[in-house]
């Protein structure tokens, strides 16, 4: 069963990892709904 | 011609007090978890004023130790003092608390700072001894409050208590009673960028060996906002600073964009300087309190000092070409533009390969890369990793995706092009800008020809837009005497243009 | 984990049902990845956030894990992340969330 299709996706990205607009394009391509994106800070 | 980088400065002001009351992660800790025991430990973590002077990166920030030198100091740092290490370097000073509190008052021409009075006594004379430290400055000390007036201030009346040696010495009124962007906490954290701005603009004009008359313009570009509620970040902290330092024919304004923001600030002053708008302008940073302790949780879970201990500042002096100083090539600027996107790959191609490609040049073809300088020693025990090393794997990377570069040179290029991490994490304070002291250094010595310099900004945290920024530049020796080794000059294409232009009117002239 | 964004998984789930609901991170350490994956599973394990003490038990992956990267569309991949992967430490990424995973998920 596909993980992310038809979910409601939450996503953390990091500003020195991957930030989370990227993420959202990856999850969008797999049919999951991205209910809410962010990316952290650390630095 | 290109403006020249004249001169930069690079201070760090040691405060563990303001670790406990002022930085944002220990707020926050004590409204949501008042009894945590994160709290009760934190200050068995933090470390002497020896302990930090002492402390490799920072040896390295006020430049009496070298990237290079630090390149070769085993990992982590944290463990390795360097004994006897100096106060004072060659392009700043790290300030101990007490002097730094002193300094805060100096600045402060509104009357929000109290210090008691019997801390005034004690510790004026050794603010007075540093050489950096002028007359006009050690004036405006004033002779300071009753204990008991500061406490009924902290206790009663909101303001800000000032700690040394864990004891209240002081506090930072509010300046408003109903307008929280005046607020004791707000007017704490101005106050104190205000203090280490100073201290940043009067190394920088010692450090570029010019008179304080000279500055014209000065670019303040930290992350702080000073106002009313009329005009939250109405701003000039650069103005503010620069009459504290004395530099009294120079003007002034914010610049704003997170760490992207001293980036952002040098190519400004650059354009100013190279249209001729003006002929010296300092671009300024100060410190910034919320940021310190930032990541203390993880420090002290792991059984490390608390790090994030000191306040960075630094002033890069740009001016018109003296033929010899390295210059800003404005030909080369990297731009994080809003259709650049936040993949990875886009954001440092569009401040690395692309500006590079537009001139005609490679990757490799850049000596030395600056882009953020975080200390890590410091994030990496904090789950942030090395962010300079992340920086240059991406960057080695795109170069080998370019074709620019062997794969099997990847594992080389960092060492090779890039520097260790040496910046206390103030944000904006290591973007880029820590190398520019050394680089201006490595360039007039001929050890590089060019640096890049990087500086990166997260705009989301405004909650403004979902954008990330950025912008790089790069500083290449001088090329004012590149036309007695074949280059051309300026006025050899002037006399070249004049000359066609004659011959083409003969040939007119002849045609009639 | 940034307590606003605790706040904002705690409402989803509790929105949406934890079933439904996938996090996904892009963290650039395994022990950050990891970090964050127990907040949204087991708890904040910091004791700061509003996830202190709950156990939401969802599903949680690393955008470059293999599992999920499967299900997205190569090309998109390719040009928003897979540069990283040269970039990150991808195997203890994947260790250290398949720790996670195997220890607190609910709804795999």
């Amino acid at each position: 069963m596909a993980i992310l299709k038809d979910k409601k996706v939450v996503i953390i990205g990091d500003r020195d990892g991957i930030p989370g607009p990227a993420i959202a394009a990856c999850v969008e391509s797999a049919g999951g709904e991205v209910v809410f994106s962010s990316t952290e800070c650390f630095v | 011609m290109n403006a020249v980088i004249k001169g930069a400065s690079y201070i760090l002001a040691h405060v563990p007090g303001m670790v406990i009351h002022n930085g944002s992660t220990q707020i926050t800790e004590r409204i949501v978890n008042p009894e945590s025991e994160y709290l009760k430990q934190l200050p068995e973590h933090l470390r002497s004023y020896t302990q930090a002077v002492e402390y490799w990166p920072n040896q390295v920030y006020i430049g009496n130790k070298t990237p290079g030198e630090l390149a070769e100091v085993e990992f982590p740092y944290y463990d390795k003092p360097l004994a006897g290490a100096d106060r004072y370097g060659k392009f700043g000073e790290i300030m101990p608390e007490e002097e730094f509190l002193l300094l805060m008052q100096c600045a402060d021409v509104f009357d929000v700072l109290l210090l008691e009075k019997g801390f005034v006594a004690a510790h004026k004379d050794a603010l007075a001894a540093d050489p950096i430290i002028t007359e006009d400055i050690v004036a405006r000390i004033k002779e300071g409050a009753d204990q008991a007036d500061i406490e009924r201030f902290v206790n009663e009346e909101h303001a800000e208590g000032l700690y040394a040696g864990g004891k209240l010495v002081g506090c930072v009124k509010r300046a408003h009673d109903i307008d929280v962007n005046l607020n004791a906490e707000v007017m704490h954290e101005n106050l104190v960028n205000k203090a280490s701005n100073t201290l940043a603009l009067l190394y920088a004009v010692r450090n570029a060996g010019i008179e304080k008359d000279d500055v014209e313009y000065v670019i303040d570009c930290s992350e702080e906002a000073c106002g009313d509620m009329n005009q939250r970040g109405g701003g000039n902290f650069a103005k503010a600073a620069a009459e504290i330092a004395g530099l009294s024919h120079a003007t002034g304004s914010d610049t704003r964009g997170f760490c992207a923001g001293p980036s952002h600030a040098v190519v400004e002053a650059a354009a100013l300087v190279k249209a001729g708008a003006y002929k010296t302008v300092a671009v300024t940073g100060g410190g910034c309190t919320a940021k310190l302790g930032m990541n203390g949780k993880d420090h002290v879970k792991k059984g490390l000092p608390a790090l994030e201990d000191c306040l960075g500042g630094f002033c890069v002096i740009l001016s018109a070409n003296d033929g010899v100083s390295p210059e800003v090539n404005l030909d080369i600027l990297g731009r994080h533009t809003v259709g650049t996107g936040s993949a990875p790959q886009n954001v440092i191609g569009s401040l690395v390969a692309d500006p590079l490609e537009r001139n005609g040049l490679k990757i490799t073809d850049i000596d030395k890369y600056s882009p953020e300088m975080q200390n890590p020693d410091i994030t990496k025990p904090a789950g942030a990793g090395d962010v300079p090393q992340a920086n240059y794997k991406m960057i080695a990377a795109l170069a080998v995706k370019r074709g620019e570069l062997e794969k099997k040179d990847l594992a080389t290029f960092a060492s090779k092009h890039g520097l260790v991490g040496f910046a206390p994490t103030q944000g904006h304070i290591p973007s880029g800008v820590p190398y520019i002291g050394f680089a201006r250094e490595d360039i007039m010595a001929g050890r590089i020809k060019n640096a890049m310099i990087i500086g990166k900004g997260s705009l989301f945290l405004g909650r403004m837009t979902n954008l990330f920024d950025g912008v790089s530049f790069v500083i290449q020796a001088n090329t004012a005497g590149d036309s007695e080794e074949g280059g051309v000059s300026e006025s050899k294409v002037r006399s070249m243009i004049a000359d066609a232009m004659k011959e083409f009117a003969a040939v007119l002239m002849a045609k009639e | 984990m940034d307590l606003e964004n605790q706040r904002r998984v705690k409402e989803f789930a509790e929105k949406y049902g934890p079933e439904n609901v996938v996090v996904v991170l892009g963290a650039s350490e395994g022990e950050a990845a990891g970090l964050a994956a127990e907040t949204v599973t087991a708890g904040d394990p910091t004791f700061a956030g509003p996830l202190t003490g709950v156990q939401l038990g969802l599903t949680v992956y690393h955008v470059c894990e293999p599992e999920i990267k499967e299900e997205f569309d190569p090309d998109v991949y390719e040009d928003q992340i897979s540069m990283m992967e040269m970039v990150l430490d991808v195997d203890d990424i994947v260790n250290e969330m398949s720790a996670i995973r195997d220890e607190y998920c609910k709804y795999l």
